[in-house]
């Protein structure tokens, strides 16, 4: 969970707009690199902001903070390309018969940057110390499958206890988590930071922790320049498969990423995790072959909000009627630059269970059969929606290409609603406001199809904001959550979102892809499905 | 005129707090609820929000709010931001310091260039000199701040490499130079106009008439004569525009990702940070009051005719 990638929710306004206009120059990019010396320390800079708030895992779930969080810790397990687990900091993570109790084996011989020893406690006193609602970790709500939760953080009143009894050590190396419903892909939630360990002193000064973290990640922690630089430097005694090719990394902190693209560009800065959207446009042409378009698991969609006059009693059709209306590939063409990839389904690429074309026909363009749906389904009430979106952000010109294609195949009328910024946004949409769709988007929080299913669908469900609810959906996610495997409740997922088709919580528009570029000074610069860069793979030249 | 100061002065106290109340109020108006938003479009944990809320004191009244944000000024507190909860104080002896830099500098520079342009202008009015300074003043106050900047930006950074696209650290004057000349373009505009106007209407003044009769070397006539007689109206707008200049870099600070005043406001009114842009605010309100009282102040330095009982 990354809270949507700050990055992009931190405002580009009206400046970034223009800078389209105002550039046009490119840059040519030699290829002589060859014959270039690679410097194994040499400092990677990065182009990032100011984190929202102290370094501490369980605490930090914008894209400025995880990104520093993630370069300085390493979890108990981690993913590849193709969605399967890999065991980083733990040995094994196995879970019974009935997937409720899981013994975690940690590799012995880890140690914090500091030089006190990971142990199993590393990890169990810090999920509980985090739990705790007085010690105001935002992430402690990802704790709530474990046995106790509800003890130390309840819904109402004080705590009953301070740790949660189904966390329990067994010895230095080893420690059980009971869960209190059996979820065959638990071990995939603990990629995220809030199961990052920590070692002791950081429970007993929390904020000067934060503004030093000591981890057991690949690099370890050097400065924090309030808002000009974080700076990390590799550590030599790291442990994992994942050792840094580079010296370090300077976080360098952005307010504006068109800043941060012109600093790219003279190579100021080494690299940037997307390149503002007034550049999509021109950014091959500036970087040539060090431009990089990438997959990753993130997805775009409309959503009906269900609790309005206009879609609570709607005939499913009318709703399939207006996917089917929407033209994807031209949008993706023309207002994307060919940024994006057609959405064929609900899940994104790159998760395990993720299946081609699970919509279908549905998410094809067919005018006439998209007119003939809503004439079946009886038609729009008043012939009209509109769909809700930030305007701190660049939605409008997407927003009016998706519906001047609506207005254009079927007669339907459709019109942009922005809201002033995301946050005025988030909140019509937590007070169930919405006057009629809005545009939403997910990024992976752990790459299982369950995420992006049974968290944004399932009835009731914090992430559920058009108030969708479907007891067949429901039924056949609690069918997949209670399956033996991940791999039989991968494939009980996939047949609940085939089960979408029939409801349409929400009309699948495009695919995300990481659209970025690197500086002459490095080489190697990747990003993982979860859109964040890969930052010890990166390598340095020499300075000529 | 030490009466005159010291009635001044306690003027300044209804406006502190009405200006604090407004823009206190102001905030809260906003849509979007700052804890809320520390989730992103995640879901947010309804316990961890309320214990937020209480712990940052948002769970009170808006009154008792404001009070409490009003004694702790008084203590030299300006509260702790909600995400993070670090002092605002930081934040803001953080950042002005650098804006307090780049305006000064901007401020110098219309100051001077403005002025100069605007004398050049009046005295050869009608001629060459007069219109292309008319054609230039017209050209920055029409193009918008944001072009000259991100023009400014991509010519001398991008495309000469004299200097970097962007501040690498704010606290060097020399890569300030760029965004200040950039910040001080409009200022400049208006003061070489206002000059210009003012000259060429005093040049046939009674007593320019006098000054000329009585043989006087033209360098003293201009700036002793001329120039002190015409730059009250020029005074009125280089004091004003202190606090514009100090607050109004939003746009120049972001482009050139300067870590001033600018940028903090900016941010903080995304994040609905309400005591960072409460404490902003009142520090440039302070900046502009005392700013207007010192042109005042300077009216009578420049004309003696004018007296403050």
């Amino acid at each position: 969970m990354r809270g949507a990638k700050s990055a992009k929710w931190v405002a580009i306004a009206g400046i970034t707009a223009l800078a389209a206009t105002a550039c046009g120059g490119s840059s040519d990019s030699g290829s002589d690199d060859g014959n270039r010396k690679i410097d194994p320390k040499g400092i990677v800079s990065y182009a990032n902001g100011e984190p929202q708030n102290a370094l501490q895992p369980s605490n930090t779930m914008e894209a400025y903070g995880s990104v520093v969080i993630d370069s300085l810790f390493t979890g108990l397990v981690h993913y590849n390309k193709s969605g399967d687990l890999t065991y980083e900091n733990a040995e094994s993570v196995k879970p019974d018969a009935d997937n409720k109790v899981w013994t975690v084996k940690l590799k012995p011989g880890w140690k914090f940057h500091n030089g006190e020893a990971v142990t199993a406690k590393s990890y169990v006193n810090a999920w509980n110390w985090a739990a705790d609602p007085k010690n105001g970790q935002q992430n402690s709500s990802w704790y709530r499958d474990i046995v106790g939760y509800d003890k130390v953080h309840p819904a109402k009143g004080d705590a009953k206890s301070d740790s949660m009894s189904g966390l329990k050590v067994v010895d230095d190396n080893t420690f059980t988590i009971t869960l209190t419903d059996g979820i065959p892909y638990y071990a995939y939630k603990l990629v995220y930071s809030p199961f990052f360990p920590l070692p002791s002193g950081a429970l007993k000064d929390p904020k000067g922790y934060g503004e030093k973290p000591v981890g057991n990640g690949p690099y370890k922690f050097k400065s924090w320049d309030h808002k000009k630089s974080i700076q990390v430097t590799a550590f030599a005694g790291y442990k994992g498969a994942n050792k840094p090719k580079n010296g370090g990394i300077n976080f360098k902190a952005y307010t504006q990423p068109t800043g941060a693209y012109n600093d790219l560009r003279s190579d100021n800065v080494d690299t940037m995790p997307l390149v503002p959207d007034s550049e999509l446009a021109n950014y091959k042409d500036d970087f040539g072959d060090r431009a990089i378009t990438q997959d990753f698991s993130a997805i775009n969609t409309v959503n009906p909000a269900f609790y309005t006059k206009t879609f609570k009693d709607m005939d499913v059709k009318v709703i399939q009627g207006l996917s089917m209306a929407i033209d994807r590939d031209t949008i993706a063409k023309t207002t994307f630059y060919g940024t994006r990839e057609s959405a064929t389904g609900w899940v994104a690429k790159g998760v395990k269970g993720y299946q081609k074309d699970a919509c279908g026909e549905y998410c094809k363009f067919n005018p006439t059969k998209a007119k003939k749906l809503i004439k079946d389904g009886g038609g729009v009430p008043g012939n009209k929606i509109s769909i809700q979106y930030n305007a701190d952000q660049p939605h409008e010109a997407w927003v009016t290409a998706v519906c001047n294609s609506i207005t254009k195949a079927t007669g339907v009328k459709c019109v942009g609603d922005p809201k002033t910024d995301f946050q005025a946004d988030t909140e019509v949409r937590d007070k169930k406001q919405v006057k009629s769709m809005y545009r939403s988007g997910w990024v992976l929080d752990y790459p299982f199809n369950g995420n992006f299913l049974a968290d944004l669908y399932g009835t009731g469900v914090d992430g559920n904001k058009g108030g969708f609810s479907d007891k067949k959906f429901d039924e056949l996610t609690k069918q997949a959550d209670h399956a033996k495997t991940i791999d039989e409740s991968a494939a009980l997922y996939q047949k609940a979102e085939k089960e979408l088709v029939n409801t349409f919580p929400g009309i699948p528009l495009w695919y995300n892809k990481i659209n970025s570029a690197y500086s002459k000074n490095v080489k190697d610069v990747k990003f993982d499905q979860a859109g964040d860069p890969v930052l010890t793979d990166i390598q340095v030249y020499e300075k000529k | 005129m030490g009466r005159y100061v010291a009635r001044r002065l306690l003027q300044m106290i209804p406006v502190f707090i009405g200006t604090t109340l407004l823009i206190f109020l102001m905030v809260n108006v906003l849509p979007g609820d700052p804890v809320r938003a520390l989730w992103g479009d995640k879901p947010a944990d309804p316990t961890q929000l309320a214990q937020l809320r209480h712990d940052r004191g948002l769970d009170l009244p808006l009154w008792q709010q404001y009070l409490h944000y009003m004694g702790g000024l008084f203590k030299g507190d300006f509260g702790n931001t909600i995400a993070g909860n670090r002092p605002v104080l930081d934040e803001i002896t953080q950042a002005f310091p650098v804006s307090i830099r780049l305006a000064s500098m901007a401020w110098v520079f219309e100051l001077v260039v403005g002025i100069s342009l605007g004398v050049l202008a009046g005295v050869r009015r009608g001629r060459v000199v007069d219109n292309l300074v008319t054609l230039f003043t017209l050209l920055v106050i029409s193009v918008p701040i944001f072009v000259i900047g991100l023009g400014a930006q991509l010519f001398f950074g991008n495309q000469l490499g004299w200097v970097t696209p962007t501040v690498q650290n704010s606290e060097s004057f020399g890569q300030l130079l760029l965004p200040a000349i950039v910040l001080g373009m409009v200022g400049l505009a208006y003061v070489a106009r206002l000059t210009r106007t003012s000259i060429a209407e005093n040049r046939s003044a009674d007593y320019m008439r006098t000054a000329v009769a009585k043989g006087l070397p033209r360098g003293r006539i201009i700036s002793r004569h001329l120039l002190r007689n015409s730059l009250i109206p020029v005074v009125t707008y280089l004091g004003t525009d202190v606090g514009a200049l100090m607050g109004g870099a939003v746009i120049t600070e972001g482009i050139f990702n300067v870590t001033g005043v600018g940028n903090l406001l900016f941010t903080a009114l995304q994040r609905r940070e309400g005591a960072v842009i409460v404490g902003i605010v009142t520090v440039l309100v302070l900046v502009y009051l005392v700013a207007s009282l010192v042109v005042d102040l300077l009216y009578a330095v420049l004309d003696p005719r004018i007296r403050y009982a």
